[in-house]
């Protein structure tokens, strides 16, 4: 398991056949988001689009995946339908220890499958099977199956798409063990193009450990850390929703198609309503002892009398603010409902919510009508949002299937421009002010976690533009060296370099350990030539008029201000594609 | 006669709780196997029936008499005092007879065919972030002293205070983060 090179499985999904292959550059790339930027440049070709059969589909970990608490995310690289740029989403669940298992640095699944298919690997095993059975299927009913027909339960991760990601919506994700998700960027149609329904990952090996007592005491250490201090309470207690209510106190939480920031009625799905109404259990990602999964239920009748089905549901504040807030909607078991309702098609909730937000008041502005959107959309009234998540997932007509392919599109065609709630991919839920706004439309990932600007927008800091981006640079840099280890990205306050470096010294990557900065400072450029590469320009990124007109905690978006961010975070962002041009033509 | 003696014994009383993180099986796997692994441990967790049902532990229930010590043909499993078994595994064959055994599949066989089964050592309880395992104690029934004296003679040790186990591996335990028993 410790070794100084990758051990990948490159996958023909046309043919069924692999090739396992060594790869160098452990000691530049570490794993996870440096092995998937490593392992794009080998195989991909962003000059290609993105359903181009060769193009790959990479699942990576890292070195301290398994071995430490926390350890517990997988990358994934791929092309993304979203705007045909490479592109990178994470999740948890049993994938990354599966992959460890499996005995894989990298998963690279490329080519296109010759009808349906499934692909089951494990450490000895690899095979693809005929899913023509299952296409079609929501995730859900999907993953019942694929339980019933795979070996490893318990031990291994299924990863799953809907009807959304088999339609090639640029919003699908890909489902992993019902709870969570590579769920932004569109993965899940990179899967659908593939013909691959589903991807079952069996963890069936074990590796020998250090014979020195340094690793097990370094483990435990770490593990009463975070269980036994109140660190890490946030995550396993209310859980990520406690930002519902302090987001919305600060007036940062965006409401009804961020037409305001503040709502009383928000109290109604706030994190403790949620834990005091709906919360059924908390669940864990394979080797993290939080449990910060929260599993909420719904019960709803269906005959007369007295007659219920439940369902079991996952929420976080993303998807609450998505398709609470977003859509007017305040009782937690009509957001659950939606929630659902997204999660059987596949769909990356916080896009289809943010998309049906904008529909909502193209609705109510006369932009569109029923003619398109099928049903009545009006904020607070969830029995329709439940339904146009159907519509979205299968793309029932071309209004949905426009949509699927990003807010902005169906916009362009329809108006609506200035109120879509678009920051390089639809927002999420911050609105925190100008850095969080830029930091998201310009981010690598375009995502909250790319880096901390909702935290920096609440911290007192003079406008500076500058010394903004300079953070933003810094702190995507600590993250990415974190996501190549690969830590969940709560466990940030508890990886620091010093812990960071004693845990892969103790498993004997003392090399890379010597050599973070620049190992990070690495994949972050690698990755951004990546996306430059692809053509993304940073200083065309539309920051739309609604973000603009906002009022938050902290007075009116400042638009000189906002365009003052935008220029600097574009220059520097720019200056790492400049580092290629200079590199190539020094070399 | 020997009286009040009591052994401990793993068990699973809370997994209601159960959030499905694994530790257990890991620290089992690191601490007393020295291997990284989810599966090579004398606990491991699964869903029962998908993710949407909870969890159950697989783990030796500490049956007296043994079905897997009836079905060792070697002598590698035999019967611990209290309930469960003691594993020598120098004398084990690989066969998995003990596997095929085990009526609640707690026994494990790596791809070697080596066996990994619960040694009711409690290693794993303290990692539990919720509680769900406890080392119970269990009285042992008195027995006649020249039994025990026998088994002792034999070189195993079967009623230790920390859940009693067996090892017959050369090498000292490295103790780290506490006793630890090398297969």
């Amino acid at each position: 398991m410790m070794r100084d090179f990758f051990r990948v499985l490159v996958v023909d999904l046309a043919t069924g056949k692999g090739e396992p292959v060594n790869l160098e550059g452990r000691a530049t790339h570490l794993g996870g988001s440096g092995l998937a930027a490593l392992l794009f440049e080998r195989y991909g070709d962003v000059r290609k689009p993105w359903n181009d059969p060769e193009q790959p589909l990479i699942f990576a970990i890292g070195p301290l995946t398994g071995a430490f608490p926390l350890m517990s995310k997988t990358v994934c690289g791929f092309l993304s339908p979203y705007h045909n740029q490479y592109a990178e989403s994470h999740a948890g669940g049993r994938s990354a220890l599966a992959l460890r298992f499996a005995d894989l640095d990298a998963l690279v699944l490329r080519g296109r499958a010759p009808h349906p298919a499934f692909l089951t690997v494990a450490s000895r095993h690899l095979k693809l099977s005929d899913a023509s059975y299952l296409w079609g299927l929501e995730v859900d009913d999907a993953g019942k199956l694929l339980r019933r027909i795979s070996p490893g339960s318990g031990h291994r991760g299924i990863l799953r798409i809907g009807p959304a990601g088999e339609t090639g919506s640029a919003m699908a994700g890909i489902n992993v063990d019902t709870y969570r998700h590579f769920g932004r960027l569109g993965a899940g149609a990179v899967m659908g193009a593939k013909r691959l329904k589903a991807l079952v990952i069996h963890g069936d090996a074990a590796f020998d450990l250090p014979s020195s007592s340094d690793y097990p005491k370094l483990f435990q250490k770490i593990h009463q850390q975070v269980t036994a201090t109140p660190m890490m309470d946030k995550y396993h207690h209310l859980g990520t929703p406690a930002n519902v209510a302090v987001l919305n106190q600060l007036q940062a939480l965006p409401v009804r198609n961020l037409q305001a920031t503040h709502d009383p009625a928000a109290a109604g799905i706030s994190g403790e309503r949620f834990a005091e109404q709906a919360l059924l259990r908390n669940m864990a990602c394979s080797g993290c002892p939080l449990g910060c999964i929260h599993v909420g239920f719904i019960r709803e009748p269906f005959l007369e009398p007295d007659h219920y089905l439940y369902r079991q549901v996952a929420y976080d504040h993303e998807p609450i603010f998505a398709v609470g807030s977003m859509l007017g909607v305040t009782d937690p078991f009509q957001v659950l409902a939606i929630i659902d309702a997204a999660e059987r098609q596949g769909l990356d909730v916080m896009a289809a919510g943010v998309a049906l937000a904008w529909a909502t008041e193209a609705s109510a502005t006369g932009l569109i009508s029923e003619a398109e959107t099928l049903l009545p959309l009006q904020f607070g009234a969830a029995a329709g949002y439940r339904q146009a998540m159907g519509h979205l997932g299968r793309g029932r007509n071309d209004f949905y299937r426009l949509l699927a392919q990003g807010t902005l599109g169906a916009a362009d065609q329809y108006g609506g421009r200035d109120f879509a709630c678009v920051l390089g991919q639809e927002m999420a839920g911050y609105a925190t002010g100008e850095v969080f706004f830029i930091s998201q439309a310009l981010g690598f990932r375009h995502s909250h976690l790319d880096t901390g600007g909702y935290a920096y927008d609440q911290q007192d800091h003079p406008q500076d533009a500058a010394a903004a981006v300079d953070f933003l640079i810094q702190d995507e840099q600590e993250r990415v060296l974190l996501t190549s280890l690969v830590s969940c990205l709560f466990a940030r306050a508890v990886y620091n370099r010093e812990l960071t470096v004693a845990c892969l010294s103790v498993l004997g990557y003392g090399e890379a350990a010597t050599n973070l900065d620049q190992i990070a400072a690495g994949i972050q450029a690698e990755r951004w030539r990546l996306r430059l590469a692809g053509g993304f320009d940073p200083r065309q990124v539309p920051i739309p008029k609604r973000f603009t007109e906002v009022v938050t905690g902290k007075g009116r978006i400042d638009p000189d201000y906002l365009a003052a961010l935008q220029r600097e975070y574009s220059r520097r962002i720019g200056a790492w594609s400049a580092m290629e041009s200079e590199t190539e033509t020094g070399a | 006669m020997r009286s009040n003696k009591t052994v401990k014994v793993l068990g699973a009383p809370r997994m209601e709780r159960c959030i499905g993180c694994h530790s257990c099986s890991l620290a089992c796997a690191r601490l007393v196997h020295k291997r990284l692994s989810w599966d090579c441990a004398g606990i491991r967790v699964l869903s029962s029936g998908g993710l949407t049902t909870g969890f159950e532990a697989r783990h030796c229930l500490a049956c007296d008499p043994a079905p897997c010590v009836a079905a060792c043909p070697t002598g590698a499993f035999t019967q611990r005092r209290g309930g469960g078994v003691i594993v020598r595994s120098r004398r084990c064959i690989r066969c998995g007879e003990c596997a095929r055994a085990c009526p609640v599949d707690a026994v494990y066989l790596d791809h070697a065919g080596e066996p990994f089964t619960c040694i009711h050592c409690g290693r794993c309880v303290a990692f539990c972030p919720h509680r769900c395992l406890e080392l119970e104690e269990r009285t042992l029934a008195p027995v006649a002293a020249e039994t025990a004296g026998a088994a002792a003679d034999d070189g195993v040790a079967g009623d230790h205070g920390d859940g009693g186990v067996v090892a017959d591996r050369e090498g000292p335990a490295d103790t780290g983060a506490g006793a630890e028993v090398p297969r």
